[in-house]
């Protein structure tokens, strides 16, 4: 199994690369073929991650594993430096699954003007970039994955859009671009700054920032920051996530919601918490306080939705604000919470972004107001959705609470080194004590908008427009692609410790430097 | 069995996931899995029962039946010390998830206190089952129904039997749910959703204050371990403060989940449920769940509130103040079932109360016998829907069923009687416990509202079964007995109502329950009271006087037709009334002021903000970039930059012409201009030299 | 003899000269005032010479005087072209430099 350890991430990341260069090659008018193409690239990448499943060493998941590192730009000394860990093999996983049952979702519709070529290849390039950045180990490779990512969301907002979707399109890709830049520049000031003159993420990890003079650490981390938190999306800089979310097609909403929040808050485990640890000491308190701004603020945008997609939009805004918590206290709690929270949020808002596109199929609106019994109409589908509401809100026993409560929990301890809102580490402690209570506070107010949707989508009786409507209950497809996901939400929430095992050795490694 | 508890949560909920999948193709649509299911459970509770009393009476033999000859009460309190040093609980566990180094085990744990709520639990949940086998016969999502109540049934042993508190928290927050999907059942209607939405947010509004307790408790101890955690909290060395705030914040979940004031508002709209399920969930055991966290995690109260040596403290203040707004409240009700839903709420603030006051068995026996009496309340109120008054349940409908439901009444009156605390019914046993302890402490101001409470339970009580069974049948229905699956049911729970008491009755010298409940591991010293033959006699007393005035007054009502109340007489009383009526104000002001507040001017605020003021901010960047990249292009690069080059262009062409006129090729020209230019810069040199 | 009265007539033919070259029109006259210019160069050589007492401005004198008669000849020739091409010994005729 040697050959394949040197080749599995490999592997992993170009499969997608070379199914859109086939699904390019087939012509136009031979769907099936095209179709068929796409989701067998896909499964052949699931293949490939089980088998990085089946060959992990889950004894050492703190140690990057399945590493290759060949040089690649000699001139800045840029490497194709892959490798995984326990933090990177869920999300891997996670897009790995999600982008075959995407595929899958979208076999019989199309969202207009159809054209499942291009829709379908800009999928696969979704994935490698996906796949990339979460297994890169080299900041210039980090980027360029980073980047891939934005083009065909771009293109998929853009041209399978809803009827706002130039301007959403234009805003998603410039409102990340401008983080990118800032982040860029962060990353060149890494290099020049640093002892080594590397790009490679493992080595500055290891210095740990040192030979970086705090101030400058501070200043390198803004830029990080940034680029990191519009991705997330953080408060303040989360506006373009409702407007892209409401005008992607359903299988882009999935996809942004499932993974792509998830490149922000990876990058700051994986990149902008261990490699400057003192600027994070002092940003930390900050970035707790715009999560549970975030947390309170994303539930009573929520409340005030009256269309149910841009609803669960700002769902995604309050629920990311818990995973920043955890990853402000600093701790290895927070961590490990923060990486389950960005799987169980995957799983569970996806879940809620595909219910929300066949409710727009087959109602041909998302207003509240309009919708109804959906329990009456399409049974199946009211209770699926009914069972996502619940796990959103954070029930115990599903998914959803073991991102949440871990999070609340550790901000009752964060870090002793975490300073900067209010001098001292009383002032922090008691500062993230509050957080803890007001992060508490906006479960209720997210059982209440969940809950609130859900009486008005699903119970009572159908509106008199819809009611001799022939609402067709759950598809074979729409089976298929939401099975494994329910499953998903079941398990994890029944065995935690599916999750937390593997991320937290890899979780205390990056926190040893905020232990002190 | 004991090192089998994990076999509690897992049967219900695999007969959940059967009913769920396989229900509607069952012959009998999912009922015979979920009642074989919970009978089986029945059966186990029962042994876990037989066998936990049997190792805590060959634990305690040798000493307790010489001590048992002697006075009681002093012995009592030795024997809890002892029993709990000796009969070790059986805890079982696996890791559930890990951080760092700390691994955190699924576990279970039994001991007198589970093994107590197992009984009840698994009693009144077979019960439910089988009586709703006729209840609920034609209800359009019957195996539905079944598959909540199997998933009712299995979260709620899930909490029971948890060795942890987040094991409970999981456990508490799924009974949660089932009670959401129970009272929503008819989510058709928009009042039901409304009442279930209501319940759902009221609980985890509480839930905050849970979680928060919980992760005090967790940093205090260091684990989420019950054990841990009551042994931490009864260490010389725990720190008071942080039991202070866990003790507190506990106490909200309790508020919520237990229906204490102020939290207690979506009790009585849960009435909108199944009436089966109001009996079993919102009135024998998910309610008391409150209570159950209350007891298992009694040090931290007990610490915290310095319950052993304060003359109040929080739990007795919340507790009693719950006992005397449930008790008024009830006054003013015409839906029976919201009478019976306000009893349920005073009850339950005798339980709280209890536990404030230091009667730790106290409550727990309350909770036993509250639950078999109050189920048998619920029943027969549902008994009277079913097959009287089709499916209503205001009384103003009833009237005059003594005769015509003779079975219903008759369970029906011997639940009141237990509720109304007569001699010798189970509350009677349970409640006088209550009072007995408090009056034994610094806690006299208590027992004059446990008085109070009686005399308020026995007389509305009193009025429900008046308005119900007495006078004239006012409906317009024919009422008949109900069947055997709902009658034998009421009957069993009306037996367990009248004997339950004798568990516990001091006066002839039976303390088994408490014997084989305190031995629980962790529990501080507990005051166990002398039988008090006063105050027993003067509540006894009051309550008889009670049921009797209440009995007159409406009888003379009646009778008379004439005879006009309080409230017609007295603007006060009216307003007292109106007051009641509205319950408060609660209602309003939590669904008027916060939650609308929150979900409209508040919500629509933020909303507002984030369209107009961020995302504002997000377009004027935008809309300023473009317009500076217009600006760019228009005025800048078009005319300034662009302008600059063209009118180079332009100038050099016109001043090219100029310049021709200089070339014109006659050399001598060219001589002069030579000869001009070296003469100028000659005179340059020369000036600047000389300058 | 003080320098500055052969400066001064040298000065003189110099100016005499350029005037010539730049205002006659004949080209015959033009190539005589060269010669002048020439000469008021020579004469400014010789003087220096004999002041400085250096001989080196003596020599450069003659080259000059050589110089000059090869100039004489070409030019000569040119005009000789010119004239031939324009039937007219006129300057202001030759505008062929310009551009």
């Amino acid at each position: 199994m040697d050959w394949f350890k040197d080749w599995a991430l490999t592997l992993a990341v170009f499969t997608p690369l070379v199914g859109m260069a086939l699904v390019m090659l087939i012509p136009r008018a031979n769907e099936v073929a095209i179709k068929t193409v796409a989701l067998l690239t896909s499964l052949v990448t699931l293949a490939v991650g089980i088998g990085i499943l089946a060959d992990f060493d889950y004894d050492h998941t703190a140690k990057m594993q399945f590493q290759v590192d060949k040089s690649w730009i000699d001139v800045i000394n840029a490497r194709y430096h892959v490798g995984i860990d326990g933090i990177s093999l869920p999300l891997v996983i996670l897009t790995m699954v999600i982008v075959p049952l995407c595929i899958i979702y979208s076999w019989d519709h199309f969202p207009d003007p159809h054209n499942p070529k291009a829709f379908l290849a800009l999928i696969l390039l979704l994935e490698v970039g996906m796949i990339g950045t979460f297994v890169a180990l080299d900041l210039v490779l980090f980027f360029i994955f980073f980047e891939i990512v934005l083009l065909p969301m771009f293109f998929m907002i853009g041209v399978w859009g809803g009827p706002n979707r130039e301007y959403a399109s234009i805003k998603f890709f410039l409102f990340t671009l401008f983080g990118s830049a800032l982040m860029l520049v962060a990353f060149l000031g890494l290099f020049f700054l640093s002892k080594q003159q590397t790009f490679d993420i493992t080595t500055l990890s290891a210095l740990g920032g040192s030979g970086i003079a705090r101030s400058t650490q501070i200043l390198l981390f803004a830029g990080l920051f940034l680029g990191f938190a519009i991705k997330v999306p953080m408060f303040p800089f989360h506006t373009w996530l409702p407007d892209a979310h409401t005008e992607a097609p359903t299988v882009g909403s999935v996809l942004l919601a499932a993974i792509l929040l998830k490149l922000g808050t990876y990058g700051f485990i994986r990149i902008a918490l261990p490699i400057l640890p003192q600027g994070a000491e002092v940003w930390a308190p900050w970035i707790g306080l715009l999560a549970v701004i975030g947390i309170i603020y994303g539930a009573l945008c929520c409340l005030a939705q009256t269309d149910m997609k841009r609803l669960i939009a700002f769902s995604s805004v309050a629920h990311m604000g818990f995973v920043m918590l955890g990853i402000a206290t600093l701790t290895d709690f927070g961590i490990n919470a923060a990486v389950f929270g960005m799987v169980a949020h995957g799983l569970i808002t996806g879940m809620l972004f595909f219910i929300a596109g066949s409710m727009q199929h087959r109602y041909e609106t998302r207003e509240m107001s309009r919708l109804g019994g959906l329990l009456i109409s399409a049974p199946k589908m009211g209770w699926i959705l009914g069972f996502c509401a619940m796990a959103s809100l954070g029930l115990p026993g599903l998914a959803g609470f073991w991102g949440e409560f871990p999070a609340v929990l550790s901000s009752f301890e964060p870090s002793k080194l975490a300073n900067g809102l209010i001098g001292g580490t009383d002032g922090t402690l008691w500062t993230f004590r509050t957080f803890m209570v007001i992060a508490a506070i906006g479960t209720v107010l997210a059982a209440g908008y969940l809950l609130w949707m859900y009486q008005r989508v699903a119970m009572g009786t159908p509106k008199p427009e819809f009611e001799d409507a022939h609402i067709h209950d759950v598809h074979t497809s729409e089976w298929i692609s939401w099975t494994p996901l329910l499953l998903g939400i079941v398990v994890f929430g029944l065995f935690p410790n599916l999750i937390f095992s593997l991320t937290n050795d890899a979780a205390s490694h990056i926190t040893r430097a905020f232990s002190g | 069995m004991l090192d089998s508890a994990w076999l509690f949560p897992v049967i219900p909920a695999v007969s959940f996931l059967v009913i769920l999948f396989f229900g509607k193709k069952l012959p009998f649509k999912g009922a015979e899995v979920g009642i074989a299911s919970v009978g089986a459970m029945f059966l186990l509770a029962c042994v876990v029962a037989a066998q936990w009393i049997d190792k805590v009476e060959s634990a305690g033999h040798g000493s307790e039946k010489g001590l048992a000859a002697l006075g009681h009460s002093v012995v009592a309190a030795a024997e809890g010390a002892k029993g709990g040093g000796e009969v070790e609980p059986i805890v079982h566990g696996f890791t559930w998830w890990q951080n760092g180094a700390a691994k955190f085990v699924v576990g279970t744990r039994v001991d007198g206190l589970v093994v107590m709520m197992l009984l009840v639990v698994t009693t009144i949940s077979l019960l439910v089952h089988i009586y709703s086998t006729a209840y609920m016969h034609d209800d359009r999502r019957y195996t539905y129904y079944y598959a909540a109540l199997s998933l009712f049934t299995a979260s709620m042993l899930l909490l029971v039997v948890s060795a942890n508190l987040l094991q409970l928290l999981v456990g508490w927050e799924l009974v949660g749910l089932c009670s959401f999907m129970l009272i929503g059942h008819w989510w058709e209607e928009k009042e039901n959703s409304n009442a279930a939405l209501k319940a759902f947010l009221t609980t985890r509004t509480g839930d905050v204050g849970l979680m928060i307790g919980i992760i005090v408790c967790f940093f205090a101890a260091n684990s989420f371990d019950i054990a841990k955690v009551n042994a931490y909290a009864l260490s010389p060395g725990a720190d008071h403060g942080l039991l202070l705030v866990a003790a507190v914040a506990l106490m909200f979940g309790i508020m919520g989940k237990s229906g204490q004031f102020f939290l207690h508002t979506w009790l009585p709209d849960a009435m909108a449920g199944p009436t089966p399920v109001s009996a079993l969930i919102h009135a024998a055991t998910m309610v008391v769940a409150g209570v159950y966290l209350g007891a298992r995690v009694y040090p931290v109260f007990f610490n915290g509130f310095s319950i052993g040596t304060s003359t109040f403290n929080m739990m007795a203040i919340v507790g009693a103040v719950t006992i005397l707004i449930g008790a008024a409240l009830a006054f003013v009700q015409h839906d029976i079932k919201k009478v019976l839903a306000y009893s349920t709420i005073s009850q339950l603030g005798y339980m709280v109360m209890a536990l404030g006051v230091g009667a730790w068995s106290a409550a727990l026996f309350h909770l036993f016998t509250h639950a078999f009496f109050k189920a048998c309340l619920f029943l027969g109120a549902g008994s009277i829907s079913h097959s009287a008054t089709h499916h209503s349940f205001d009384m103003r409908e009833m009237g005059g069923l003594r005769k015509k439901m003779p079975v219903t009444f008759w369970t029906f009156m011997i639940a009141t009687l237990a509720l109304a605390g007569i001699f010798p019914f189970a509350g009677f046993w349970s409640k006088d416990e209550i009072l007995a302890t408090a009056g034994q402490g610094r806690y006299d101001v208590f027992v004059v509202v446990g008085l109070v409470g009686a005399v308020m339970t026995a007389a509305y009580m009193t009025r429900c079964v008046y308005l119900t069974f007495f006078g004239k049948y006012r409906g317009h229905h024919h009422p008949h007995e109900s069947s055997p699956a709902i009658t034998v049911p009421l009957v069993v729970l009306a037996v367990l109502s009248l004997l339950a008491g004798l568990l516990q009755a001091a006066p002839i010298n039976v303390t088994k329950f408490e014997h084989w409940l305190e031995p629980v591991g962790g529990l501080p010293e507990l005051v166990h009271p002398k039988f008090d033959y006063a105050l027993a006699t003067i509540s006894v007393a009051l309550a008889s006087l009670a049921v009797g005035a209440a009995f007159f007054f409406l009888f003379k009502r009646e009778e008379s037709g004439a005879f006009k109340g309080l409230t017609q007489r007295s603007k006060v009383a009216h307003a007292g009334y109106t007051f009641l009526e509205k319950k408060y104000y609660l209602d309003d002001l939590y669904e008027g002021v916060i939650v609308a507040g929150i979900k409209g001017p508040i919500a629509r605020a933020s909303y507002w903000m984030n369209q107009n003021v961020i995302d504002g901010v997000v377009n004027a960047v935008g809309r300023g970039t473009t317009r500076a990249g217009r600006f760019t292009y228009g005025v800048l690069d078009q005319e300034l930059v662009d302008g600059a080059v063209n009118d180079l262009g332009r100038e050099t062409g016109s001043a090219g012409g100029g310049m021709t006129k200089l070339q014109s090729g006659q050399l001598q020209r060219y001589a002069l201009l030579l000869l001009a230019s070296v003469g100028l810069i000659g005179l340059a040199v020369y000036l600047v030299n000389v300058v | 003899m003080p320098i500055n009265y052969f400066l001064i007539l040298s000065a003189f033919l110099f100016c005499t000269g350029a005037y010539g070259v730049m205002a006659r029109r004949n080209s015959v006259l033009v190539l005589m005032s060269i010669e002048l210019m020439l000469n008021a160069v020579n004469l400014n050589l010789v003087a220096f010479s004999t002041h400085l007492e250096n001989v080196s401005g003596q020599v450069f004198a003659l080259f000059v005087i050589t110089i000059a008669a090869a100039e004489v000849g070409i030019g000569l020739a040119i005009v000789l072209l010119i004239y031939r091409n324009l039937r007219s010994p006129d300057l202001d005729q030759v505008e062929q430099l310009k551009g």
